[in-house]
């Protein structure tokens, strides 16, 4: 099968793709190795199941996808700041998952909801009050047992989540969450791994990790409320409280942490992050998030 | 119908030639991404002499992880490769299910990682590691592989060495160069090596 011409070809398609400026699929020009941003849903069927309400669908799938992309931007923080070279690699890799995780959604929910808006128009182009992530995601990354725990938490609930909608009837939605449950495995692991390593390490990193514990728990409640587009697009939220609860419950113990005993972060009037109800730490982040492409509308590199 | 066979044969020996732009020594058949290739018959649109390229060719890719950044090199290399072998109608889709596994990475494929340095996945681990379901803690793959007391079963799930073939490694970060990769270490001839992840 192979027919393998001289090596200086192989290493040098990347180059013959910048001359051949209309070379890719779309007729795009690339110029630069990883800038070809093609549609990530590029020919896959995006017909709507029949009995699937495609505005719910929309509306569901900007939820998970804002939650993927804002923990994504969180964990890209940690680059040039992490305690160690691996742990920044760990925590960009993570996030580069999430971020594959919310192109895909937020290119679904464009779809859905009939509007083709792309996932550019629905990452940069949108407000904070126009977000439907969960609280959880947003707030400021604080010390690394903070976003130890914060990851701990996010990834133990999405991971379940996602192993209940790799039966979703949609099957775009349905094959992300296949896909991701497997990346998210890899999360849970790796938060596993520090959350034991600290509260199973010296009294101080102990007591650090409990710390992180205690100030992400009150956001944790929130990933269990149901919004009526779960209960209409997707799974109720609330069957997940008890599976995860266990199993954070047993990482915990294993680790010498405490369970926290603290209440939940209330919405307001009833409203929260996925009703576009957030912290005033989401505005800063999308700001930067934003910031190029609100500079230069419409550009392309 | 052994038309059409030798068409898609010869299509995908085309496409299946292309090499994995982050994996280079792999091609994207070898890696497991190219997922399947359809010539239309194309009636009245032979005109290529006979080379039965006059159809119109889809190819299928299954993309690795969800962020991984080279889909859209693939997608592009998949084009400009079919279209450089006389293809005018060329269509490249990405197909998202069933999902990319490491377990669809070819027993050459494995061979060639191997040669190249890189110790691949173990066959078939990614469907074990996987298999028991549920939010319980877990331990996706060692972090230290051991030559001692090598029984048949250990040393065929040992990750082995690719410089110098020894069972006794360990992990250094699960996390490396690309998404797909580990860092390791050997710990008989000291070389640190990559490792690509069982997914």
């Amino acid at each position: 099968m192979q027919h393998r011409t001289a090596s200086t070809t192989e290493d040098d398609h990347v180059y013959l793709s910048l001359a051949e400026s209309d070379s890719g699929p779309e007729g795009e020009g690339r110029w630069a190795y990883g800038t070809g941003f093609a549609d990530p849903l590029l020919g896959v069927d995006t017909a709507l199941p029949p009995g699937l309400d495609g505005d719910d669908l929309a509306a569901y799938c900007l939820m998970l996808g804002d939650d993927a992309l804002v923990l994504a931007q969180r964990l890209i923080e940690w680059c040039t700041r992490a305690p160690e070279l691996e742990e920044e690699v760990a925590l960009a890799n993570l996030g580069l998952d999430l971020l594959g995780q919310a192109r895909l959604l937020l290119t679904r929910a464009g779809q859905a909801d009939g509007t083709g808006r792309t996932e550019d128009d629905l990452a940069y182009w949108r407000e904070d009050h126009e977000f439907r992530n969960v609280r959880l995601v947003e707030t400021p990354n604080g010390d690394f047992a903070y976003s130890i725990a914060r990851l701990l938490l996010f990834a133990t609930a999405r991971g379940a989540l996602y192993e209940a909608l790799a039966a979703h009837p949609d099957p775009v939605l349905a094959a992300v969450a296949a896909r991701g449950v497997k990346e998210l495995a890899y999360h849970r692991e790796y938060a596993t791994a520090w959350t034991l390593r600290l509260g199973d390490g010296t009294p101080y990193s102990a007591q650090r990790m409990q710390a992180g514990l205690d100030a992400v728990w009150p956001l944790l409640e929130e990933l269990f409320t149901a919004h009526p587009v779960e209960l209409r697009a997707g799974v109720d939220p609330a069957r997940l409280r008890e599976p995860v609860l266990r199993s954070l419950g047993a990482v915990l113990a294993e680790a010498g942490l405490t369970v926290p005993d603290v209440p939940p972060l209330a919405p307001v009037l009833g409203r929260a992050g996925r009703h576009g109800v957030h912290t005033e730490a989401l505005g800063p982040l999308l700001a930067e998030l934003q910031v190029v492409a609100r500079a230069h509308p419409g550009a392309t590199w | 119908m052994t038309a059409v066979t030798t068409r898609e044969a010869r299509a995908w020996e085309v496409a299946s030639a292309v090499p994995d732009p982050e994996l280079p020594m792999l091609t994207l058949a070898d890696l497991g991404v190219l997922a399947g290739i359809e010539v239309d018959a194309g009636e009245g649109g032979e005109g290529d002499g006979g080379h039965g390229a006059g159809g119109a060719v889809t190819a299928w890719l299954t993309p690795t992880y969800s962020g991984c950044p080279a889909v859209a090199e693939m997608a592009a290399d998949v084009d400009r490769r079919l279209r450089a072998a006389g293809y005018r109608d060329v269509r490249v889709r990405l197909r998202l299910d069933p999902p990319w596994s490491t377990d669809l990475i070819t027993a050459e494929g494995r061979r060639k990682l191997a040669e190249a340095g890189i110790a691949p996945p173990r066959p078939g681990a990614a469907a074990a590691a996987f298999a028991a379901a549920g939010p319980v803690p877990l331990a996706l793959g060692p972090t230290r592989t051991a030559a001692g007391a090598a029984s048949a079963a250990s040393a065929a799930s040992a990750v082995t060495c690719p410089q110098c073939g020894a069972a006794d490694t360990e992990e250094l970060s699960r996390f490396g160069s690309t998404a797909c990769k580990a860092l390791w270490r050997c710990r008989a001839c000291r070389e640190p090596f990559e490792r690509v992840k069982e997914i």
